[in-house]
């Protein structure tokens, strides 16, 4: 299998100024890898970071120290020492990311949010329409919402309108963080095959699920973030 | 489209002072074509300072300012002669002001602010600068019934439109915006916003934007700088800056935000 990302030695701690410089150790030594066409569950419990190491994969955190080294362009490219413009290419060709947070400008319709990456990437505005149009359907947006903003949606609908803008690029790279968390059982089963025809493709898929029947039904291994918690292993 | 990785805009230890008072000191940076760096920091931090000097308003006093021209290459836009520094802030370069009455001509019709800066680089067809003036309007949703009409009776969010308008229309490839969206209801700075980000895009315009509103930054910017006291002290990618910020001042700054 063809590795596209792997991290070592990786160190990340929080120190908060406003707090009396409190220093926040989170993570030393962490190992991890991730090959084309596998999906990898991050696991632990609620609070061992897993969505904070699913950040530093994305280089929305920084890292204390190590390497995170990602796939991009035949290259391989170390996101944590990276120029800003080199990671904000990689993020638009090479990784996606659905995130638990829809972060859009107000009053642009959902239909152009799902598209927008697509068409970041070059392709012709109209078969990225299409195919977000597609996306939608899929994941059961009404037609009538489409030409609306999706921050006036519901959570569900909100966290559909970013799995579909996740998953319009076919992305070499993908982090996927609780997808499913509240979707009811007919838009899970849809996610999940969004995710099979990834795997089916190639794309090497890291998620954090909050169900076991999620994490069964698609993964094919599991990493477990709490080994690597600081003090750990003491 | 081709992205180049060649700078547009090289700033190097740009230092302004006011006697003894440091407005800035030693700030440098790059700026690529198409890209957006967001200056933030609080009232007082120097970021209004450092645009004036980084866009030929303000002489500063160390450091150097260069630009890379259609037409001659990279040139220090301190170096060059005053009338071709006025060419190029009128033609290559734009201001949108925080206040739109500073960046308009209040008593002249919407379509003569437009037209003007196409006269300005030499266009004398009256019917040409109609038509650019009407597509512009267009352009920044402003209904093309409008162009006669002074903009002292349009909106203030309509005023902003307008300036952007005004700015845009000969084709700049970097724009320098001061709080573009400062003193505008929430829902006239969502839309200008929008079409901020639009213009951005499809015109491939490099952008500084200073603002003291983080959300604008994060929705716009690429990049982030930080400034307290006249120095930059984080910088870096918008998002990073934002959600796991290292320096002192700039975790006091994301922490302040009110939350909805």
């Amino acid at each position: 299998m063809s590795e596209m990302l792997h991290a070592k030695k990786v160190a990340k701690g929080f120190t908060l100024h406003t707090q009396g410089s409190v220093t926040i150790p989170v993570f030393e030594g962490v190992e991890f890898r991730l090959n084309a066409g596998e999906c990898i569950a991050l696991t632990g419990e609620s609070g061992s970071g897993k969505s904070t190491f699913m950040r530093m994969l994305y280089a929305n955190y920084t890292c204390s120290s190590g390497s995170i080294s990602v796939l991009h362009d035949g290259d391989w490219l170390d996101i944590t020492t990276a120029s800003p413009h080199a990671i904000l290419d990689m993020r638009k060709r090479t990784m996606g990311y659905v995130s638990q947070f829809l972060r859009v400008i107000p009053r642009v319709p959902t239909l152009e949010i799902v598209a927008e990456p697509l068409i970041a990437l070059g392709t012709a505005r109209e078969t990225a329409m299409e195919k977000a149009r597609d996306l939608l359907t899929r994941l059961r947006i009404p037609e009538r919402l489409w030409q609306l903003s999706p921050l006036t949606f519901s959570g569900g609908e909100q966290q559909r309108v970013n799995i579909a803008r996740g998953f319009i690029a076919d992305y070499p790279i993908m982090l996927l963080d609780e997808p499913t968390a509240s979707l009811d059982t007919q838009n899970r089963a849809t996610v999940l095959a969004l995710i099979e025809e990834a795997k089916a493709r190639g794309a090497a898929i890291a998620g954090i699920f909050h169900d076991h029947e999620t994490r069964d039904a698609v993964c094919t291994g599991s990493f477990d973030v709490t080994s690597f918690k600081v003090g750990a292993n003491d | 489209m081709t992205r180049s990785n060649e700078p547009l805009l090289r700033v190097s230890d740009l230092t302004m002072m006011y006697g003894d008072r440091v407005g800035c000191r030693n700030v440098s940076f790059e700026l690529r074509p198409g890209e957006v760096l967001g200056i933030v920091g609080e009232s007082g931090s120097g970021k209004s300072t450092l645009l004036r000097s980084i866009s030929a308003q303000q002489e500063p006093t160390k450091g150097t300012v260069e630009y890379h021209t259609r037409i001659d290459g990279i040139r220090d836009v301190y170096q060059m002669s005053e009338a071709q520094r006025r060419l190029l802030m009128r033609t290559d370069w734009a201001f949108v002001h925080q206040n739109a009455r500073d960046g308009l001509r209040m008593n002249v019709s919407a379509g003569a602010n437009i037209g003007e800066r196409l006269m300005a680089v030499g266009d004398r067809h009256y019917g040409n600068i109609r038509n650019a003036a009407e597509n512009w309007l267009g352009k920044v949703e402003i209904a093309t019934e409008r162009l006669d009409d002074l903009p002292s009776t349009f909106s203030g969010g309509m005023q902003q439109r307008l300036q952007i308008a005004r700015n845009l229309v000969t084709s700049p490839r970097l724009v320098f915006m001061d709080e573009p969206t400062g003193g505008l209801d929430v829902s006239v700075q969502a839309r200008l916003l929008d079409l901020l980000r639009g213009l951005v895009h499809d015109l491939n315009l490099a952008v500084i934007i200073v603002t003291h509103d983080l959300a604008v930054a994060r929705l716009l910017s690429h990049r982030l700088m930080v400034m307290q006291r006249g120095e930059v002290i984080e910088s870096g990618l918008t998002d990073q800056v934002l959600d796991d910020p290292q320096h002192a001042y700039t975790q006091l700054l994301v922490s302040s935000i009110l939350q909805n």
